[in-house]
């Protein structure tokens, strides 16, 4: 654990070197606050309230990205090489992983919510304690799933090209750039597999406060599984070497990740409530967006 | 000589269709200069790899202070250092910063500052890693690897793409480390480095150890005898030097004849007959005592760097 900490503070401090990780970590997600809150809440105080929930929950997902393309590149230029013959394991190059993107997300976070409730005078801070839980369990999980994208891609390219797919579907089927409820019925019941949407939905939920102490610990007990899972399937494909070729079965491991949110989305999809709940509250959002502002 | 630091027996690894090692066996005593000696691909970063616990062998037994590499874990990382043929930093990590990280990781670790100084990097202390020059970056892997005091140290191609300069500073600095007993397994193509450096050589190629010794007891393989290397206008035909007076052996290298002689100036007479007699003519002429590599000719027919 030791070797883990001390791992996570040197990424920590390499990453606030590092020009492309402000842009993509700290401008890019501000770029997005903005460009939501102006365009789709038209500056309306409490179209933010449900907005910033999306928000939140793409910085807290763009960290995928950012961890599978650093990993992929140390191996590449033979970083990873040189920590393997120090007396470290894949469990501490992969938690320091995990640990250094959370603290290097949770400053942006604060800011967006700052820049949410005195800027654009978002009426409350909504259920913190619920934010906080989901982004952090949220933070790991989708670390952990750029780990495995890095354990079964062979090179930076290949990379992009899998963290574009992945992306574009978190992106546009959770519910985190087009509202859920805004999307057609099918698309919706679809959105119930994926991992982003719980995340998504759940930090809506927790800032509207309409979503109950049930439903978020579901969204957080779904999402930490999600976690574990991934993060014991990156451990064991994990590669330091360039050299070394991902075996074939290890792409049908990379599926037993999605596995607990398979079930999650059948369950959902036959038994849940949870799409009347996103339906409703994209609806109060519409109205709360088109109401005339108090002068 | 002490017990074996480093223990090889019959070592086998393949890469596909590609048989890297066929049958290594050696042997480093404490306190050793081991070098591996060998052309680009004769099985050299192969035997290290294993021996750092990179890689795992087909076949064989391998030990390092009594640990097995793989199956010893962290163990075993205690007591080794590395430096590695192709291994990178961050580029944004500080020349210090890089030290006292690794140093954490160790059990027991040098001091840093004492390190930096001793590699002439103190003044490189907050430079990025990204900054530094090849040989700076070179003395920089150096300091890694000393930064658990290892027992044993592996250098696989150390001085590979240095420029002379650079190379004879990483040789004072191996130098050094020699006297202070430590135990050294170190693999180069370069021969000038293995005489330097090593107190014995194992000649690889083709995935086989040829010849273990010194230097010194390899150079006697081709002793009582002289190299002489000439440059010829045009190619002698049939043997005809290897039938001169006193030549022990003759081979051709790149319009080159390399003659060992017993008996030089009479080689030298009968050559020179010989071409007036042919009509040839002599463009250059060398004589030197035998290197590492006529012993490596010898025994494989080719130049190191072929």
């Amino acid at each position: 654990m030791r070797n883990t900490w001390t791992l996570s503070i040197s990424r920590i401090r390499l990453a606030m070197r590092s020009k492309p990780f402000i842009f993509f970590s700290f401008v890019m997600p501000m770029a997005f606050l903005f460009g939501y809150v102006l365009i789709f809440g038209r500056g309306s105080p409490a179209a933010v309230q449900y907005l910033l929930g999306a928000i939140l929950g793409l910085t807290v997902m763009g960290s995928f990205w950012g961890l599978s393309m650093q990993l992929v590149m140390f191996r590449e230029t033979g970083i990873l090489r040189r920590f393997r013959v120090a007396p470290i394991g894949a469990g501490a190059m992969l938690g320091s992983s995990i640990i250094s993107n959370y603290f290097l997300t949770l400053p942006t976070i604060v800011i967006e919510f700052m820049i949410c409730r005195w800027v654009f005078k978002m009426p409350s801070w909504g259920n913190l304690w619920g934010v906080f839980l989901l982004v952090s369990v949220g933070a790991a999980t989708f670390s952990a799933f750029g780990l495995i994208v890095a354990s079964v891609t062979n090179n930076v390219q290949e990379t992009q090209v899998i963290n574009n797919v992945i992306w574009m579907g978190f992106l546009f089927l959770s519910g985190a750039t087009i509202p859920l409820g805004f999307l057609p019925h099918w698309v919706q019941r679809a959105a119930l597999f994926l991992p982003a949407t719980y995340l998504v939905t759940g930090l809506e939920g927790a800032m509207l406060w309409t979503a109950g102490a049930r439903v978020l610990a579901e969204d957080f007990f779904i999402l930490a599984i999600g976690f574990l899972i991934a993060f014991e399937i990156s451990r064991q494909l994990f590669r330091w070497d360039p050299e070394a070729r991902v075996p074939g079965r290890a792409k049908l491991w990379v599926a037993a990740a999605m596995v607990p949110f398979l079930l999650m989305g059948a369950w959902e999809n036959v038994y849940g409530s949870r799409l009347i709940q996103i339906r409703a509250e994209f609806v109060r959002m519409q109205e709360r967006a088109t109401a005339p502002q108090p002068k | 000589m002490n017990e074996a630091a480093i223990q090889v027996e019959d070592l086998y690894k393949s890469y596909g269709a590609v048989e890297a090692l066929r049958g290594v066996s050696f042997h480093v005593a404490e306190g050793e200069v081991f070098g591996l000696l060998g052309p680009n691909g004769a099985g050299k970063t192969s035997a290290v790899e294993i021996l750092e616990g990179l890689r795992t062998p087909d076949r064989g037994r391998v030990r390092v202070c009594g640990l097995d590499p793989q199956s010893s874990g962290t163990e075993f990382k205690q007591l080794a250092g590395a430096v590695l043929q192709s291994t990178a930093l961050p580029e944004k990590m500080k020349t210090g910063e890089a030290l006292e990280l690794f140093a954490k990781f160790y059990r027991k670790h040098a001091d840093t500052t004492k390190l930096l100084r001793r590699f002439q990097l103190q003044e490189k202390r907050n430079a990025f890693y990204g900054q530094l020059s090849g040989g700076q970056k070179q003395r920089l892997a150096l300091a890694l690897a000393l930064v658990n005091d290892p027992r044993v140290l592996f250098l696989d191609e150390p001085t590979a793409g240095l420029d002379p300069q650079v190379r004879r500073e990483i040789y004072d600095i191996i130098e050094e480390l020699r006297s202070e007993k430590k135990t050294i397994l170190l693999t180069t193509h370069y021969i000038e480095e293995a005489e330097r450096l090593c107190d014995r050589v194992a000649i690889v190629d083709h995935g086989r150890v040829i010849v273990t010794g010194t230097p010194h007891e390899l150079k006697q393989r081709s002793a009582g005898t002289t190299r002489i290397q000439v440059r010829l206008a045009r190619p002698v035909v049939n043997g005809a030097l290897e039938r001169l007076e006193g030549v022990a052996d003759c081979r051709e290298f790149e319009g080159s004849y390399v003659l060992h002689s017993t008996r030089p100036p009479q080689t030298i007479v009968a050559l020179v007959k010989q071409l007036e007699a042919e009509g040839n003519e002599l463009q250059s002429l060398e004589i030197a005592s035998p290197s590492l590599e006529d012993v490596f000719i010898e025994l494989t027919g080719r130049r190191l760097r072929e």
